[in-house]
């Protein structure tokens, strides 16, 4: 089977990688690399097989029954599917091929090559899922890759922690995805897509009671109440506020692994899961509102944090959320095929952007902070110039993919109503602090004196072949990428908003949308080329602001005092208190109680005739002396 | 005189497989010391290699009884040896068969002194648990439920920690007042249900209400402290920290089997209405365990008792299936208890593993073992994850089709349930990042040695078991459908229940799920034969 190869060759390459590993060692590409390579030629095979419209489904195996549960594991290729399946497999070969150069000499080698795979096979399973549960149960394993991944260097204590915190914030969000599900079986007898999409308008007039346990009354439509909980799923793979705190701490892993995981797919599974949902959220007004805002808000975050970054990495990783907000909103707004547009031409940029931020960071023996960056366009041209694709893209200018993906989203929500008009204006907002943030970048880094270590600015040389050719092709995407047809290609899937293309107020859109992301790169430019002393005057003006954006508006410590402290102290009392001192005392008071009355009863035991003797008279006192009395 | 729903077969299957440990242990008396590791290794083995061909023979069309025998014992009153298998303790005789060779293999070393003497004390242990799992009379299944204390007394007691005697002690009276009770109420069944001791006859007795809810809380309290439910734990910790390796693999994988058994077995069919009455209390119980257990976990420092207090969480979730009393809940329920064992049993043998080296249980002084020990690592890691319900792995089958369970019987405890599943991954995951990850001690760095070939053949088993549960649990649940089919008929209550605290909606999904199968059960069961040597025809599945 054809199809099933496309998952299979990655699986394979992770066990052979995973089991020989050290005897493999230095070789694990030689595994890996050509087994992605065959799954992106099966995918683009693929591509031209679902072209007709048609369903593929290949059945694999029964996975689990009880009662009236069945689960089966199966593939289903639609366009949709089709369209990720080429994503994910080239985002993978490019960075299976950067990971050769990147990696070299690390140890672990082999170990990351296994885990790049599983992750592949786990995401190509995941995209290609025919019921919500294989679904899930590749959601969680797409997040133990990331987890195993995020851990590599896992002598550094940031990045053992960062793990830790990737996998419980997504467990917080799979929690809502799995009681989801539970909800979608009970309200549908059965897990299957084309079994649940096809009932779900019978469904739309059900409520539940949601405080029915404790004998109130607050009736909710059950589809709404599905879509909600899966959307929590969706929340915490695809960083959206308030889970996105893991994201950034994610980029404690390895570059390439940012980019594959961490930018161009997994992240977007959230994303394609409420676009693959769309038959369900399209019936909930109510959900569809809730992931519309939700989008917007982080978006807004996403950009305003990224504003003051000094890692490299992390302005990135501040901007994979905020365009991660744009395609959750732009799903909100029943725009799904502008939301998977962006994610395609998204995961070309943002792949790249970290790349090159990769090949930066390896020029300079992995330094990440930018202050200590500059001036490095002569070093690494290849390296500058790609970036500077990336980031315009990036930035919606015009003729890039971006711009057409982004402008894609914007006009959708302008013609979405009120509600639409407002997120629509945020979202032209967020396209300035895009443009000025993405520029910022470029400047500081790559223009103006160097600031480089003394010792690394002499040899300071563009990284190896395999590293520099996927940035090329990423560069030649992320402008391609826009000329593909690619909303077309997804209408009979999710829908198409076409029609709304030739409006004046669309074309105001764009102009506006235009007009703002060229001010963002002028603002960079005299704010990080012209005057460079300006930015810390700004700083100290609006320290406050300053503050709230470099501290990523204290997320993270609002969590530590509310939910992670607590839970701690609460575990230490419940333990110290409740088990050691109440029950475990009761079971050891039991026990001194009976030894107590046993050492009481043996002091009548003395073995001497006269205290028997006493005994036995004071008995007859008492005898009689209550036969007297009563 | 055989019973009705039994199928015979020509070979005393059972009773080998029983016994053949307890002359393994008798062996062992005769033999030197350097010989007596590699004759309990044999010897278990055997005993594993005996149950699979039981497992190709067994016939999962049918709800009764397989490879049964029956013996007069005693006739007056009449007490019999009777024994035999189902779909329910099937599963529980292979995981312990499966188990006690590995146990072996991890006393190897560990052991040191009397090792003849402990290597039959495990045997004895192995006979006494799968004659639990056999029985089908009453009195043989208290006395082998009475000598399974025994040796367990003995490995804590004697090759156990520095505190063993409090441990053992402690475990020993805790279970014994549980076991009094039990004893008890077999009695109160004897004479309310017809002057006879036989299982299967008890099951189709209509015992009165009142004289059920009597019953109710003496099974309850034996039981309940075997699981442990809380709030009768407080003596796993303890016996698990003083016991050996061995000891804790078998205490977790197998004896904590013992009180959730007992409630399939014996409280669901034979007390339908008491169950029904206090099933919201059950159920509060295991949601109680479930995150109580949990945050135990999250708050220690030594490993064994972070693993002791993840039991509890892990055996709220099987009490939770079993009183979601639908298929789902006490299939998922079953497949718990054999991925806790597996689990559960390789965490403590990786523990035992750390502390040949490292002399440590504690987590602070066992840092960074990925570095000097990566195998060990790798497990340490696949294991967690397994304890921690990752899909793919044993552990999320059971808990995904308890939480389905308990789902179709009350949303609202569901969520509460789902909770739980967040902190094993805070709790385990903590675990890892400082025991798998982290920077190693100074003195650690050095001189530490990666598992040898016979640990490595130790895990070997488990981890493959992780993943082809986890993949295709199919093959075992398959056991499990008309045997679970049977047992939730039976408790379906045969008169009106005196209360009933689920909402409207609740109980409305709860009663369609479980009538299908009650109508099946009518058709399929009433009817057999007394004589039922020859197998019935395969059942329209």
């Amino acid at each position: 089977m054809q199809y099933a190869l496309i998952p299979l060759l990655p699986f394979a390459a992770f066990l052979i990688v995973g089991l020989l590993g050290h005897w493999i060692k230095e070789r694990a590409h030689l595994v890996a690399v050509p087994a992605v390579l065959g799954s992106l030629l099966l995918s683009l095979a693929t591509l031209r097989d679902v072209s007709g419209g048609e369903t593929i489904s290949v059945p694999l195996y029964t996975w689990l029954t009880s009662g009236d549960l069945r689960v089966s594991l199966g593939l289903s290729i639609d366009r949709l599917t089709a369209a990720m399946l080429v994503l994910v497999t080239t985002v993978s070969s490019l960075v299976h091929v950067y990971t050769i150069g990147y990696m070299r000499g690390e140890r672990g080698y082999a170990r990351f090559f296994a885990y790049i795979a599983l992750f592949t096979f786990s995401m190509l399973m995941l995209v290609m899922a025919d019921n919500f549960l294989q679904l899930f149960v590749f959601w969680e394993a797409v997040g133990l890759c990331s987890y195993l991944l995020i851990a590599h260097w896992y002598e550094r204590d940031s990045a053992r922690a960062a793990a830790t915190k990737a996998f419980v914030v997504n467990r917080i969000g799979d929690f809502g995805f799995l009681l989801g599900l539970l909800l979608v079986w009970l309200s549908f007898g059965s897990l299957e897509y084309e079994h649940v999409f096809a009932q779900a308008a019978k469904l739309s007039g059900d409520t539940i009671n949601l405080l029915g346990p404790i004998g109130g009354a607050w009736e909710v439509s059950t589809l709404t109440l599905i879509c909600l909980l899966l959307f929590m799923g969706a929340v915490g793979k695809s960083a959206q506020v308030p889970l996105h705190v893991w994201l950034p701490d994610a980029m404690e892993g390895p570059t390439p692994i940012s980019a594959l995981i961490h930018a161009a797919t997994m992240v977007t599974a959230g994303v394609f899961m409420v676009a693959r949902m769309s038959p369900l959220y399209n019936l909930s007004p109510a959900a569809m509102d809730v992931v519309a805002v939700v989008g917007a808000l982080t978006m807004v975050l996403g950009a305003t944090i990224a504003l003051s970054q000094h890692d490299i990495k992390r302005i990135v990783a501040y901007s994979t959320v905020s365009q991660l907000g744009y395609m959750m909103m732009a799903c909100g707004l029943g725009a799904y095929a502008a939301g998977i547009y962006h994610l395609l031409t998204h995961g070309a940029f943002k792949g790249l952007l970290f790349l090159g931020c990769g090949s930066v960071i390896i020029a300079l023996h992995h330094e990440q902070d930018m202050r200590r960056m500059g001036g490095l366009k002569e070093k690494l041209p290849v390296t500058y110039w790609t970036f500077v694709v990336g980031s315009l893209a990036l930035a919606g200018f015009p003729l890039t993919a971006g711009f057409f993906s982004k402008d894609e989203i914007l006009v959708a929500a302008w013609s979405a109503g009120a509600l639409g008009k407002t997120l629509a204006v945020l979202g032209l907002l967020t396209v300035l602090l895009t443009a000025f943030y993405s520029f910022r970048l470029v400047f500081v880094v790559f223009w103006g004196p160097s600031r480089v270590d003394a010792h690394h600015a002499d040899h300071l040389q563009e990284p190896s072949k395999t590293m520099v050719v996927p940035l090329v092709i990423l560069a030649v995407l992320s402008v391609a990428a826009g000329y593909l047809g690619i909303t077309g290609f997804l209408a009979p899937v999710l829908g198409s908003n076409e029609s709304h293309h030739a409006t004046p107020a669309a074309f105001g859109v764009m102009g506006t949308a235009t007009l703002l992301g060229l001010a963002g790169i002028a603002a960079a430019y005299v704010l990080y080329v012209r005057s460079p002393g300006l930015p810390d005057r700004m700083a100290q003006h609006w320290q406050r602001a300053y503050r709230l954006s470099l501290n990523k508006w204290y997320v993270d410590e609002a969590y530590d005092r509310t939910v992670v402290r607590p839970t701690f102290s609460l575990a230490d009392g419940l333990w110290k208190r409740v088990d050691v001192a109440l029950i475990d005392g009761a079971v050891n008071g039991m026990a001194r109680a009976v030894a107590w009355w046993g050492w009481l009863m043996r002091l009548f035991q003395s073995g001497q005739v006269q205290h028997y003797a006493l005994g036995m008279m004071l008995s007859v006192v008492v005898m009689l002396s209550m036969y007297l009395l009563f | 005189m055989p019973d009705l729903n039994v199928q015979t077969s020509g070979f005393p299957w059972l009773s080998v497989i029983v016994f053949l440990p307890l002359l393994g242990a008798v062996l062992l008396f005769f033999v030197r010391e350097t010989s007596s590791r590699w004759i309990a290794l044999i010897i278990s083995l055997a005993d594993f290699a005996l149950t699979l061909p039981l497992w190709s023979r067994f016939d999962p069309s049918t709800a009764r009884m397989q490879f049964h025998e029956h013996v007069p014992w005693i006739t007056s009153p009449s007490i019999n040896y009777s024994l035999g298998v189902d779909g329910i303790s099937f599963p529980l005789v292979l995981l312990t068969t499966f188990l006690i060779p590995l146990c072996v293999l991890a006393s190897w070393r560990s052991i040191k002194t009397r090792i003849n003497e402990f290597m039959a004390v495990l045997l004895v242990m192995e006979c006494a648990m799968l004659g639990v799992f056999v029985a089908l009379d009453f009195v043989l299944f208290y006395v082998f439920w009475e000598i399974m204390l025994i040796p367990m007394y003995l490995i804590i007691g004697v090759w156990g920690g520095p505190n063993r005697l409090y441990a053992a002690v402690k475990f020993f009276l805790y279970t014994l007042v549980g076991s009094v009770l039990l004893f008890i109420a077999i009695l109160v069944l004897f004479f309310q249900g017809g002057h006879t001791f036989d299982i299967l006859r008890l099951t189709q007795v209509d015992f009165d209400p009142v004289v059920q809810h009597w019953i109710f809380w003496a099974f309850f309290i034996a039981f309940a402290v075997k699981v442990p439910m809380f709030p009768f734990h407080t003596w796993l910790p303890d016996a698990h920290v003083e016991a050996p390796t061995a000891g804790s693999v078998v205490l977790a994988s197998v004896l904590l089997k013992m009180g959730a058994y007992g409630f399939i077995r014996f409280m669901l069919p034979m007390l339908p209405e008491a169950t029904a009455t206090f099933t919201p209390m059950m159920v509060a119980l295991s949601l109680v365990a479930i995150l109580y257990g949990a945050y135990m976990a999250l708050a220690q420092a030594d490993l064994k008792k972070l693993i002791a207090y993840s039991s509890v969480s892990h055996m709220g979730f099987v009490t939770l299936g079993i009183f979601a009393l639908n298929t789902q809940g006490i299939e998922g329920a079953i497949m718990q208890m054999v991925n806790h064992g597996i689990t559960t049993g390789a965490l403590f043998l990786c523990v035992g593993a750390l502390y040949e080296r490292t002399h440590s249980r504690m987590i602070a002084d066992n840092a960074g073992l990925a570095g000097p020990m990566p195998r060990f690592a790798t497990l340490l890691v696949i294991f967690a994850l397994s304890s921690l319900g990752l899909p793919g792995t044993n552990s999320f089958v059971g808990e995904f089709l308890i939480l389905i369970g308990t789902f179709l019987w009350s949303k609202a405890v569901a969520v509460i349930a789902s909770l739980g599943i967040i902190l094993a991954a805070v709790y385990l995951l903590r675990m890892v990042q400082h025991v798998a990850y982290g920077v190693p001690t100074e003195e650690s760095a050095g001189h530490l040695t990666d598992l040898n070939a016979r640990e490595m053949a130790t895990f070997a088993p488990l981890v493959v078991l992780v993943f082809w549960i986890g993949l295709f649990p199919n093959p075992l649940l398959t056991l499990m459908h008309t045997s679970v089919d049977q047992v939730i008929a039976q408790a379906a209550p045969r008169s009106p229940v005196l209360t009933h605290q689920q909402s409207p909606t609740s109980h409305r999904v709860f009663s369609t799920v479980s009538r299908k199968p009650r109508e099946k059960r009518d058709t399929q069961n009433r009817p057999v034969a007394p004589l039922a040597l020859v197998p019935q025809t395969p059942n329209d599945e």
